[in-house]
């Protein structure tokens, strides 16, 4: 039984709360709340249900056709429900946080608006059935968060906005290219179908690696791989939550989830390895992951240094595609989500040790831990699950890569993966050393930036709570990897279903 | 190509209703013009109520070419044979115009009543009533001189429409306007000429059975292609456009950048496939032209300081994609695919252009309006003033930019398949050029519209409904981008 309605409502559901958002007044504070928690809650329990329906086997599909040979599709399969999960968890985490984070501030209504529409574009990304559907909401993704990343309406702010337009619309016209041209060559090609384009690799060998080259450059831009990555350090402008989201979920996880989508789900593994592609993406990537974590180290602000390691994270998810072999693919599709979990959550601190004690630079955190001891525990958490402790989330994704590595026999992978983790430890480790080991204000020496007593615990509730949770949520996703419906087992479902047919 | 504009079939005798609604359709915005100079209406309602029957005689005569497909008329008046055809892309192009009539119709009372126009502000509505009426017979006429009389009176009504504002400035523009204009009729009249001298006929059907190529076939084809294309303002004849709109009314602008330039495309498109049939040059002209045009006109949008001048600037340049689209459609060797998509991709871009472009013309209004200033940087901080009018120019811009879901994305798209397919690569390249150079003005507005620290205006407050209804088109050229389905449908009904 195909549920139709399924896919279809909870892309509306947040279209929705966009135009309800949209069209309530400025001061209606309450009315906008409840509109976008409820919202949020529902999209929860519509992607649950169709994780239900995934995993029962069904693949619930709406379709209806746009021109010729273009049909509109959105499809719940493994690996976009897995997407659309990560998005409207953190979507309900980043809403109340944002709600906090915004109190009292200018603009809030445009701010949800747009906010709403973002977590649209990214559910649509998701849950897009074919290329021509994957660009309308990756085009969609670009403009909705234009309006968040210039918010502030400062001349920063809109300079970071000009960088970040220029980069993304000149990325979605390459991408429109090699999409024209796929559909020109193969005609409709759908995610699901199982054939893959290795009928066109006799004749048209170059028009493949020209596509994908498109295609995957266009990608690349909004993944932040280098040398296409300026744009995102200078997107920390926009205010936290939006970084949070930005960065965990939806502009590089939307670039990174369509190489993967182009990898499985268009051109087929076994056609990228033939093509050569992949060895080329992991160079790529490789170099991306050393040169993010190298600019990182060098970054004396908080907020920038999270940047530049997520610019590293993020192209773990394409080096795992890379490999050849189920574990790579493990490792690409679970750090997808844990990276998200725990980026959102040491977002989430930045962003609370700025509002509570006008932090912004790392070394005037020196005792921090003292004054604000959960922001320094889920803080902890994250860095140390980007270092990849065990039995942290990341652990168990460097674990699956680097076997992952190994069975592809790309032992340099192995290397990259243990310089990089060292460089996580060297850009980490400092600041967790300033938060539990250093004395600060909090042990009278000095004074804290700025700091405001916004509530009865260490910080204000509502920008308390979602961090504790995403942090409990990165823990709870490493130790309890074994699990039904963890990140780590939901990877492997799509994995296996993409090697065994 | 020329059995697409569906001259020759449908000799199917319309039922006696849809003589009516074919009698309203075309005289029906001239009538209430005239009936609205003599009482002109203050609100919109009136308005709205007018508007019924004309909307109803356009759904009427689309539910009778549903049932009974390409109809015509014929009528011998004095030995010579008039006919009107009504075909797919008629019916698309008449519903397009009266959608988009009807909405510059609700807007202006709310307009002149804020903007205190002065006495000429009754003529407004017979002008825009010949507009309408006059656009709606040039999408069914079927001979030359059908065509040229609405032409003429079309471009005169609406040189008198952009001069009604009475500033200098735009009695100025609209003279410079209306002297062009006669220009190009001329030039149209001696092609016109031309074509009775040597073939002895006026009708479209029966000239193209007897147009062979040729020197005559030629040079009648620059004379009306070059009259037409300084009336469409296609580049190089543009410059006339921008000072015109500088100083016109809103809804004015509205209607003319929609619609008025494109009733001249379509006629230059129809006639050349007629006389132009498998010319390889004179297409390919356009193209390149349209290329410079893309360019151009966008470089014109980017660098203007003017609210009003980037809106009419980037008409030019997208007309332009339209201009590139021509050897695909009047060609030889182009494959039926490749001329069955780009097809499609031309009017599809043509409507959500004219949609957006009558939205954007009256966010502009608004935005003018409501500030009192006519530069962007007069629009600083409105963000936050005026989140709605900025909203409808943003959802137009969507259109123009050609980005999803809108139909100038659907339509870009369509195009850009078809010069795939036919290794276009120039074309390709401008139009994708073109994409991002609008996405440049576009958002250098944005910009500006974004500043927090600008100083607050006294805004006066707009007339309610000025802002839905820009709204309403602008989301129709949204609308167009998913639901393609249904006007491509009635555009492949056309000829079968």
């Amino acid at each position: 039984m195909n549920a139709a309605w399924l896919p279809l409502t909870t892309l509306l559901t947040s279209l929705l709360a966009a135009v309800v958002i949209f069209t309530l007044p400025e001061n209606a504070r309450r009315l906008r709340t409840s509109a976008n928690l409820l919202a949020a809650v529902g999209k929860i329990i519509l992607v649950g249900l169709m994780a239900v329906r995934v995993s029962a086997g069904h693949e619930d599909t709406f379709s209806f056709q746009i021109v010729g040979n273009v049909d509109f599709v959105l499809r719940a399969d493994a690996l976009g429900v897995m997407f659309a999960g990560l998005s409207s968890l953190l979507w309900l985490c980043t809403t109340v946080y944002a709600i906090g984070y915004l109190e009292g501030s200018a603009n809030r209504k445009r701010f949800f608006g747009f906010f709403s529409l973002c977590v649209a574009s990214t559910l649509g990304i998701a849950l897009a059935g074919n290329l021509f559907t994957f660009l309308i909401f990756y085009e969609m993704l670009t403009l909705s968060t234009y309006p968040l990343v210039v918010h502030a309406g400062t001349q920063k702010a809109l300079d970071a906005g000009r960088i970040y337009l220029r980069y993304t619309l000149s990325a979605g016209v390459v991408l429109l290219l090699g999409a024209v041209l796929l559909y020109a060559l193969t005609g409709e090609h759908s995610f699901s179908s199982e054939a893959g384009l290795g009928n066109y690799l006799a004749d048209h060998r170059g028009l493949l690696l020209l596509i994908f080259a498109l295609l995957v450059g266009g990608l690349a831009v909004k993944a932040a791989m280098v040398p296409l990555h300026g744009w995102l350090p200078r997107a920390m402008v926009a205010p936290a939550p939006v970084s949070a989201l930005l960065h965990a979920v939806a502009v590089v996880k939307a670039g990174a989830f369509g190489i993967l989508r182009v990898i499985y789900d268009l051109y087929g593994i076994e056609l990228s390895v033939e093509l050569g592609v992949t060895t080329a993406l992991a160079v790529m990537a490789s170099i991306t992951i050393i040169y993010g974590s190298l600019r990182a180290l060098a970054q004396q602000e908080l907020k920038p240094r999270l940047a530049f390691s997520t610019i590293s994270q993020v192209s773990y998810v394409v080096l795992g595609v890379s490999l050849f072999g189920p574990f790579g693919t493990i490792g690409a599709l679970a750090h997808l989500l844990h990276q998200g979990l725990m980026k959102v959550t040491l977002f989430f601190c930045a962003g609370n040790y700025a509002e509570e004690l006008g932090v912004h630079r790392i070394d005037e955190m020196d005792g921090a831990g003292r004054r604000m001891p959960l922001t320094s525990l889920a803080f902890t958490i994250g860095a140390l699950g980007m270092i990849g402790l065990p039995p942290l989330a990341g652990f168990i994704t460097k674990w699956y890569l680097g076997v992952g590595a190994v069975q592809a026999q790309m032992y340099w992978v192995v290397a990259v993966l243990v310089a990089s983790s060292s460089l996580n430890a060297m850009y980490f480790l400092p600041i967790l050393h300033r938060l539990w080991f250093r004395t600060g204000p909090a042990h009278g020496q000095g004074q804290w930036p700025k700091e405001q007593r916004l509530g009865r615990l260490e910080t204000h509730g509502w920008l308390l709570w979602p961090m504790v949770f995403t942090a409990l949520a990165s823990l709870g996703a490493g130790l309890l990897a074994g699990l039904p419906f963890s990140p780590l087992d939901w990877a492997s479902r799509v994995a296996y279903g993409e090697y065994l047919p | 190509m020329i059995w697409r504009f569906g001259l020759f079939d449908g000799t199917f005798e319309p039922l006696a209703s849809t003589h009516w609604a074919l009698v309203a359709a075309l005289g029906l915005p001239l009538l209430l013009g005239m009936l609205a100079a003599r009482l002109p209406p203050r609100q919109a309602w009136p308005v709205l109520l007018a508007s019924v029957p004309v909307l109803a005689s356009g759904l009427m005569l689309l539910s009778a070419y549903d049932q009974a497909g390409p109809l015509r008329w014929q009528w011998d008046i004095a030995g010579i044979q008039l006919s009107l055809r009504l075909n797919g892309l008629s019916v698309l192009m008449l519903l397009m115009t009266q959608v988009i009539g009807v909405a510059a119709a609700l807007y202006t009372p709310g307009y002149l009543r804020l903007s205190e126009p002065g006495p000429l502000s009754r003529w407004l509505w017979p002008l825009m009533g010949v507009v309408l009426s006059t656009l709606s017979l040039i999408w069914l006429a079927t001979d030359l001189l059908t065509l040229y009389a609405a032409l003429e009176l079309m471009g005169l009504a609406a040189v008198g429409m952009l001069m009604l504002s009475a500033k200098a400035s735009a009695l100025v523009a609209g003279m410079r306007y209306l002297l062009l204009a006669l220009v190009g009729s001329l030039t149209y009249l001696l092609g016109v000429a031309l074509i009775l001298g040597h073939w002895g006929r006026l009708d479209l059907p029966g000239l193209a059975e007897v147009v062979e190529p040729g020197p005559v076939a030629w040079f009648a084809a620059a004379l009306i292609g070059a009259g037409l294309a300084l009336k469409a303002a296609l580049f190089p004849l543009h410059a006339w456009l921008t000072p015109v709109h500088e100083s016109a009314w809103t809804p004015v602008s509205a209607l003319h950048a929609a619609l008025v330039v494109k009733a001249s495309l379509f006629i230059l498109l129809q006639l050349w496939s007629i006389l132009l049939p498998d010319a390889f040059y004179a297409p390919r002209v356009i193209a390149w032209l349209g290329m410079l045009a893309i360019v151009w006109g966008g470089l014109l949008a980017w660098r203007t300081d003017s609210l009003k001048t980037l809106v009419a600037s980037s008409t030019v340049a997208q007309l332009g994609y339209l201009m590139v689209v021509f050897p695909l459609l009047l060609g030889p060797d182009v494959a039926p695919l490749s001329r069955a998509l780009a097809w499609d991709g031309f009017w599809l871009q043509l409507i959500g252009h004219a949609f957006a472009k009558a939205a954007m013309f009256m966010a502009a209004g608004n935005l003018m309006l409501a500030t009192g200033e006519s530069t962007l940087k007069g629009v600083a901080g409105t963000s936050r003033r005026m989140p709605l009018s900025l909203l409808v120019l943003g959802v137009a811009a969507v259109t123009l930019m050609g980005l999803p879901p809108s139909a100038g994305f659907t339509a870009k798209w369509l195009l850009l398949d078809a010069m795939v397919r036919s290794q276009q690569w120039w074309a390709i390249a401008a139009l994708l050029i073109g994409s991002l150079l609008t996405a440049a003005y576009v958002f250098r507005l944005f910009r500006y519209s974004f500043y927090e620290s600008a100083p607050h205006h006294h805004y006066q407050p707009l007339a309610p409904g000025m802002d839905l209804i820009a709204l309403t088109l602008a989301l129709a050229a949204f609308a167009l981008g998913l639901l393609a389905h249904f006007p491509l449908t009635l555009l492949h009904g056309g000829g079968a």
